[in-house]
């Protein structure tokens, strides 16, 4: 017996949801779309970088030899006479760490169709507790103290994102509302506990409002560089191995399965007997996870003590959206986004040589660059409207010819 | 009767990626003719009828509208040039009355400003005398049949003034009466002088209304014949390009022990409204109940109760002979032994991105083999889709595949290989045949049939009266939530389709 074979026309397919033809447009562009996003959001910021007198080349060179790059490919046009080199790259990976676990703490969720906005509050909510888990338990050893620490961090931040992901499975409240909502209680929460008079103030300086200093029992052991000149700890290590636990979890799991089944189709997940409500719930908790160990990775790594300008000035798990989509929400995506904005971002601030490029101009490039990567992600949908338009008005215009001609 | 030809498509060509739509057909459409385009789902027909009504624009070929080339680049441009296109789906607007819809966009106005409900509603009625066409101008549509829907866009096409008439599968969502009250609208069309193209894969209904039938198959025209000399058999083979098996042989069924039980079972819609209104049932191993009815009578809601995928308000159901208690999952239904084939395969039977094998997995990956305390053992999931794909007969891709990649026939055989491969203790499969080409429709009966033969019991919910009288041993006709009649095996058609439309049978 012989059924046909034949593919199926375009004319049958249903039309698919807006997520699901971005995801086919994404798959389709492969790993070719992300550089080329990234490539032409560097262009888009050279040019405008030009536009202000300012010559790009020099601009690009100061934030590659800002981030330490220098250290890993050495250039020709090397012009760095300080030879900071090693230093600016162990910097560029602290905040590579932060970036690798905010950035799965938006990816993870995604893959279940959940988009986490609340990485920064679920991030606040892991220095909070790493830096009261810090300051109090002084007397214990070093490995407990940090396990302790980190630990506890992680799984504030899973409470918190967890409590979007209860609202959404049980009322269906939408995760982007309510994960801003939080994200809003955890800066204002910050603000009350390291502020004048909040519990977690310090007590040595009651006019300043931070909180206490972590004790050294707590700090992470640095590997590269001094531990007072801020070294890279080894917190870029657990970082790395959370890629791995976040692709072992999606692909060898029987939760990634369902997670992945949900995020791709919940009513077919539903009638495969995955509890949906129950993913969400999950799929939500282990990114506030991801998000609360990179504050503890911050907090108990280089940073030690935070006060309310920090609370107020951080953006660093807003940037793991950007890294997430960038890095099409897989391990090895993300964590090459990770590093490249992590190079962007301590590149155009500390690392860059003022005489090279104006450190204020270059951290708006940077703010520039991430927005129209986010941008230019976001367009994969609006360019294959384009193409489409394109071809309609070309049609119509060889109608007007085949008119004229009549 | 005139043998002017009012439409003629030439070699018209259209190209999606990968595939060919349409590859050099041709069709012409003479005055006053019914000319049935008959072909499998994916044969091409809606791409060139697409191409006629502008929607699409053909890569080769030309468009001559009673001798005069045209090229439309929108609907707008082939009403005007007088033809009318009625979709399977109805472009209808619920609020408004059946004459409102009727003169959207054309209306006729006072003062040039306000509608003229009146002169609206007496052009309306006038048009439905003149073609035989019964409707009331002043009903809301929400509150009119679907047949009567249908009607509205005819008048609706009438109205603009068309001649040459397009039916989308227009029987695809009426009930055989309406769809025999179709073919007599249809012929006192032609009675009229319109000319009307008939798109459809169903061969009973092409040779009772056209005159000549072009057979189109993977976007090329087969053959164009009149109806005289036509026959089932013939045209089937045209279409599928083998000979196919029409008519289900089956042999007498062997009930034994019931494997599903259903007792005054209510359940509610999304919205709360009581679709499924007190109905009882059994289903014994080795028969095949089929459940006939109109769309929206509650078969959605029953099959999902009994499945699991939506809690009953009351009621009780028993899974081979126990009762199941408590709060009901999709979970415990599937470990209880319910297979379930979904109405909708790609909303509900498959997860489209997933491969072959993790989608043949989904209800059994949370327990070995396939996993063991959370952790998931991929190759076991490959093993299991090399055996299914073989025995099954799933072509177009391996274990690695896509479902997405899948033609409609063979997604639905790893639906049907999923459910199958898991021995359930009773089958409910509802609409397994939706959408699919003859073939595979042959496919998805004989192995029905074959589970059945085995000794499984099978719960047939299907919108097609005909696969429900070929298949079931009994049937249970829904209507408004309630099982409003029961008939054996052979039970005619006007019988059947009676009750579906909530007419009472004599006293049997």
């Amino acid at each position: 017996m012989s059924a046909p074979t034949a593919t199926v026309p375009p004319e049958q397919e249903p039309s698919p949801s807006f997520a699901v033809r971005l995801g086919v447009a994404q798959r389709a562009g492969g790993i070719v779309v992300p550089i080329l996003t990234a490539v032409l959001a560097f262009l888009a910021g050279g040019i405008v970088v030009a536009a202000t007198g300012h010559n790009p080349w020099t601009a690009y060179r100061g934030i590659w030899q800002g981030a330490g790059f220098n250290w890993l490919f050495h250039v020709p046009w090397d012009t760095n006479t300080v030879h900071l080199d090693a230093f600016n790259l162990s910097q560029t990976l602290l905040v590579t760490t932060t970036l690798i676990l905010t950035g799965l703490a938006v990816a993870f969720p995604f893959r279940c169709g959940l988009f986490n906005i609340g990485g920064q509050g679920q991030y606040l909510v892991g220095l909070i507790v790493a830096n009261w888990v810090g300051v109090s338990f002084a007397s214990w050893p070093t490995l407990p103290h940090v396990l302790l620490g980190v630990g506890a961090a992680a799984a504030a931040g899973a409470v918190w994102a967890g409590i979007a992901g209860f609202l959404k499975a049980a009322t269906g409240a939408h995760e982007v509302i309510s994960t801003i909502m939080l994200n809003w209680v955890a800066i204002w929460g910050g603000q009350y506990l390291f502020g004048q008079g909040g519990p977690l103030q310090n007590t040595q300086n009651p006019a300043a409002p931070e909180s206490g200093a972590v004790a050294q029992s707590a700090h992470i052991p640095v590997f590269w560089g001094s531990p007072e000149l801020q070294g890279l700890d080894v917190g870029f290590f657990v970082a790395l191995a959370m890629l791995v636990v976040f692709w072992v979890l999606l692909n060898r799991t029987t939760l990634g399965y369902e997670v992945r089944a949900v995020g791709y189709n919940p009513d077919a997940a539903a009638y495969g007997g995955i509890d949906v409500r129950r993913s969400y719930l999950v799929a939500m908790a282990i990114s506030g996870g991801f998000a609360g160990l990179a504050g503890a990775l911050d907090m108990l790594g280089y940073l030690f003590q935070f006060g309310t300008l920090d609370v107020q000035a951080s953006q660093i798990g807003f940037l793991g959206i950007a890294v997430a989509l960038l890095g099409r929400n897989t391990a090895v995506g993300t964590g090459i986004a990770a590093f490249l904005f992590g190079g962007l971002l301590y590149g155009t601030t500390r690392g860059l040589d003022p005489n090279v490029f104006d450190p204020s101009l270059a951290g708006n490039l940077t703010s520039m660059i991430q927005g129209l990567i986010v941008l230019f992600v976001g367009a994969d949908i609006f360019i294959l409207y384009l193409w489409n338009a394109r071809r309609k008005v070309r049609s119509r215009r060889r109608r007007l010819h085949e008119a004229a001609a009549a | 009767m005139t043998e002017q030809t009012v439409l003629e498509l030439r070699g018209i060509t259209k190209r999606y990626p990968g595939i060919v739509a349409n590859d050099h057909v041709d069709f012409d459409l003479r005055a006053g003719e019914v000319h049935a385009l008959l072909g499998e789902n994916g044969a091409g027909k809606s791409t060139l009828m697409n191409v006629l009504y502008g929607l699409t624009k053909a890569d080769e070929g030309e468009t001559i509208v009673r001798g005069r080339p045209v090229s439309f680049s929108s609907a707008r441009d082939a009403i005007a040039a007088g033809i009318g296109m009625v979709h399977q789906h109805f472009m209808l607007i619920p609020v408004m009355t059946v004459a409102e819809n009727i003169v959207l966009g054309v209306e006729p106005s006072r003062n040039g400003v306000l509608l003229d409900e009146a002169d609206a509603e007496r052009r309306v009625a006038e048009l439905s005398r003149q073609f035989g066409l019964a409707v009331e101008p002043g009903a809301l549509v929400s509150t009119i049949s679907v047949g009567q829907q249908q009607r509205v866009e005819i008048l609706k096409a009438l109205y603009r003034g068309a001649e040459i008439l397009v039916l989308d599968e227009p029987t695809a969502v009426l009930t055989p009466q309406e769809a025999a009250e179709l073919f007599e609208i249809v012929r006192s069309l032609k009675a009229d002088g319109k000319s009307v193209v008939f798109i459809s894969h169903k061969l009973n209904e092409v040779l009772e209304v056209a005159d000549r039938i072009t057979v189109l198959r993977r976007g090329r025209r087969i053959d164009t014949v009149p109806r005289e000399g036509a026959t089932e058999e013939g045209l089937a083979r045209m279409m599928v390009g083998r000979e196919v098996l029409l008519r289900v042989d089956k042999a007498p069924p062997a009930p034994a022990e019931v494997a599903l039980e259903v007792e005054d079972l209510h359940v509610r819609d999304d919205r709360g409204l009581e679709k499924v209104r007190g109905v009882s049932f059994s289903v014994r191993r080795g028969e095949i109940v089929g459940i006939a009815g109109v769309d929206g009578n509650g078969q959605t809601e029953l099959v999902e109760a009994i499945t699991g995928l939506r809690a009953p308000e009351s009621g009780r159901i028993a899974v081979a002979g126990t009762t199941l208690h408590g709060r009901v999952t999709a979970r415990r239904m599937l470990d209880a032994g319910v297979g379930h084939i979904p109405e909708d395969r790609q909303r509900r039977g498959l997860v489209l991105e997933f491969t072959i094998a993790e989608n043949l997995a989904l209800h059994d990956y949370h327990r070995p083999p396939d996993s063991r305390r959370g952790w998931l053992f991929p190759a076991r999931l490959l093993e299991r889709a090399a055996r299914l794909i073989a025995e099954f007969d799933i072509r177009g891709g391996g274990p690695l595949t896509p479902a997405r990649a899948l033609s409609g026939g063979n997604q639905q055989k790893v639906v049907v290989a999923r459910e199958v491969a898991r021995n359930p203790a009773v089958l409910v499969a509802a609409q397994p045949t939706r959408g699919l080409d003859v073939g595979a429709i042959e496919y998805v009966h004989r192995r029905l049939l074959a589970e059945r033969d085995t000794g499984h019991a099978i719960l047939l919910v299907s919108l097609e009266l005909d696969e429900v009288l070929s298949l079931a041993d009994r049937i249970l006709v829904l209507y408004e939530g309630r099982i409003v009649g029961e008939h054996a095996a052979g039970a005619s058609e006007a019988e059947v389709g009676f009750e579906m439309l909530g007419g009472r049978r004599q006293a049997a």
